[in-house]
């Protein structure tokens, strides 16, 4: 099965803008990626004809709003293939997934002195958090190194995870495209006794995805980078784990019994969604979920990694040497992330000139600042594919690119 | 949308081509870093001051994009000898032109530094008061940097323009001036 890139095109309403009598070209999924109508509408429908709190309340119109919660909640579930649905605790992004875990898991389960296995690849969303723990409680931080392609470097894998209690690694980076082998590190991470989280808030809205088969503990995402809006994000994570877990937030909704001296919480997920959710957004993502079923896992993956291909080659014909393109060579090996480096261009400057063409790219350190001092950058300018990009919009970026030597020459 | 003509002007994309004054001050010159935390860019500012307060050497250090760089370049151009009031004066004018600074009465959105001339010499004849902080200070040309105020109609712009000149201030403040 192929995707039919234009009758996708036509469900993604932002699609239709135009920008001074031309279309808009959207690389920049990477970062957020636009919303099919059917998201906007079952966000829509639920604000019209289903509004009311959840999880309270015995009229009518409560028990529909729980119930179209609950549905996105399973429809996530089997999504990611998590054996139970009350495993997806829903967040306010996957940022905040991360906290709630580092917070919660890691203030539990590790003193002074213990090892949290990180990458250099890292999201500072799954970075600073593990700082936050050393300077509160004094655990160690390592890192997993990089090959000169980009790829984790696990040659000394075994030794980095001696004595390590936790291992987070993103599961695609978000700014060289690298697929990590997750399933290798958590095997390994759990031969050394250690805990296994990843950050899939890059593989999941573009990848066949199932916790079991990758084997870690935890997982965290984010609903605006896979078609649902912002403002939800998800912590997976097994069963047990997650009821050995204190609570993160408190309030409302957490507990099972609250007294003058005390309180118990509340069964799972409720134990880690205190407050009034984000109810809107979480029905949102369950459409969005819906809407990437029908396409088809496999078939995104397949569009992805055919567009991807589409891009480097073309992007190497176009420009030859004048062009890198970071992160690993064979598309199968990676994402469709594309960060740039053009001449010596600064990412800031080729982004502002791809914007006269209305091509939206992503300038900057994307958030992972030990990646680019490892790799000896300030910046990047990153082009991202999704589901709704073509070989026209990668044709656009090379078009787009090229007005950049009007500007800047070949002299710089 | 403006025209990129309107952006990267060639006195701009030369100043980018060819910084001036780039490089660090070994100690004691005074020292500060500013960083954009979004695109990443950083700023190192080194200089040193005579007895008289008057910026007698200036470097630029640092990475980043063209109109960081050029602003850096155009500032460094600009504030070498002179006196630590002018260049607080200047960085003010600067500012205002990157319309950060509360606009001059009278002015338009567009914040032209032509208007804020106008403006000032308005006040000369006779209207102080109506402009704020503008009344009494040195009426420094803005030459070069002129070319930047074009930055204005690219507001996520601005900040690449305007980083070089709060970290000259940082460096000041370091001075204890």
């Amino acid at each position: 099965m192929t995707l039919d890139v234009a009758q996708i095109q036509a469900d993604f309403p932002m699609l239709a803008r135009q920008i001074n009598g031309k279309r808009l070209i959207y690389l920049d999924s990477a970062a957020t990626s636009q919303k099919p109508a059917a998201v906007i509408e079952a966000m829509d429908n639920y604000y019209r004809n289903a509004y009311a709190s959840v999880n309270r309340g015995a009229y009518q119109i409560a028990a529909e709003a729980t119930d179209l919660l609950e549905h996105a909640r399973t429809a996530v579930a089997r999504f990611v293939g998590a054996p139970r649905a009350h495993e997806i605790i829903f967040t306010k992004n996957a940022t905040e997934a991360m906290n709630l875990f580092a917070q919660s898991w890691g203030r539990a389960n590790l003193s002074q002195g213990d090892v949290v296995v990180l990458t250099e690849m890292e999201h500072h969303a799954n970075i600073v958090p593990w700082h936050m723990l050393r300077e509160a409680i004094g655990i160690d931080i390592r890192w997993i190194p990089l090959t000169e392609t980009g790829e984790l470097d696990l040659a000394n894998l075994d030794l980095l995870l001696d004595g390590a209690k936790l291992v987070s690694v993103t599961a695609m980076s978000n700014v060289l495209g690298t697929l990590n082998p997750i399933r290798r590190i958590a095997d390994a991470a759990h031969a050394a006794g250690a805990a296994m989280i990843a950050d899939a808030s890059q593989y999941v809205p573009h990848l066949p995805t199932d916790v079991t088969e990758l084997g870690v503990d935890a997982m965290i995402f984010t609903g605006h980078k896979m078609l649902g809006p912002t403002g939800v994000g998800v912590l997976w994570g097994k069963t047990e784990l997650l009821e050995a877990m204190p609570p993160f937030l408190g309030g409302g909704d957490m507990i099972m019994q609250v007294t003058k001296e005390g309180f118990t919480t509340n069964d799972l997920p409720h134990k880690f969604e205190a407050g009034t959710p984000a109810i809107a957004e979480i029905i949102g993502l369950g459409a969005a979920v819906e809407y990437l079923e029908s396409l088809g896992m496999d078939a995104v993956r397949e569009h992805e990694v055919s567009l991807t291909a589409y891009a480097l080659r073309t992007l190497n014909e176009r420009f030859g040497e004048d062009i890198t393109v970071h992160g690993p060579a064979e598309p199968a090996a990676r994402g469709g992330v594309l960060s740039i480096a053009y001449k010596d261009v600064h990412p800031h400057d080729i982004s502002q000139v791809l914007d006269q063409s209305n091509v939206c790219v992503r300038a900057g350190h994307h958030c992972a600042k030990p990646l680019m001092q490892v790799m000896g950058v300030n910046a990047t300018a990153r082009a991202s594919l999704y589901v709704y990009n073509d070989e026209a919009d990668v044709d656009a970026l090379a078009d787009a690119l090229e007005s950049a030597d009007d500007i800047f020459g070949l002299e710089i | 949308m403006p025209g990129l003509e309107d952006l990267y002007k060639e006195i701009i994309l030369d100043h980018y081509r060819n910084p001036r004054n780039r490089g660090e001050l070994p100690p004691p010159a005074c020292k500060a870093e500013g960083f954009n935390p979004l695109c990443g860019d950083e700023i190192v500012v080194t200089l040193t001051l005579d007895e008289n307060e008057v910026i007698q050497d200036i470097a630029i250090g640092g990475q980043g994009c063209s109109i960081s760089q050029s602003s850096a370049s155009m500032m460094s151009a600009a504030v070498k000898g002179k006196s630590v009031t002018e260049v607080r004066e200047l960085t003010d004018q600067f500012k205002t032109m990157m319309s950060i600074n509360e606009a001059p009465s009278g002015s338009q959105a567009e914040n032209d530094a032509d208007q804020i001339a106008a403006a000032k010499a308005a006040a000369g004849a006779g209207d102080a008061g109506t402009i704020a902080g503008a009344a009494e200070k040195p009426d420094l040309s803005m030459g070069d940097l002129s070319a930047l105020r074009g930055v204005v109609k690219f507001p996520v712009r601005i900040k690449c323009a305007v980083l070089s000149w709060n970290t000259l201030m940082q460096a000041l403040e370091e001075a204890g001036v």
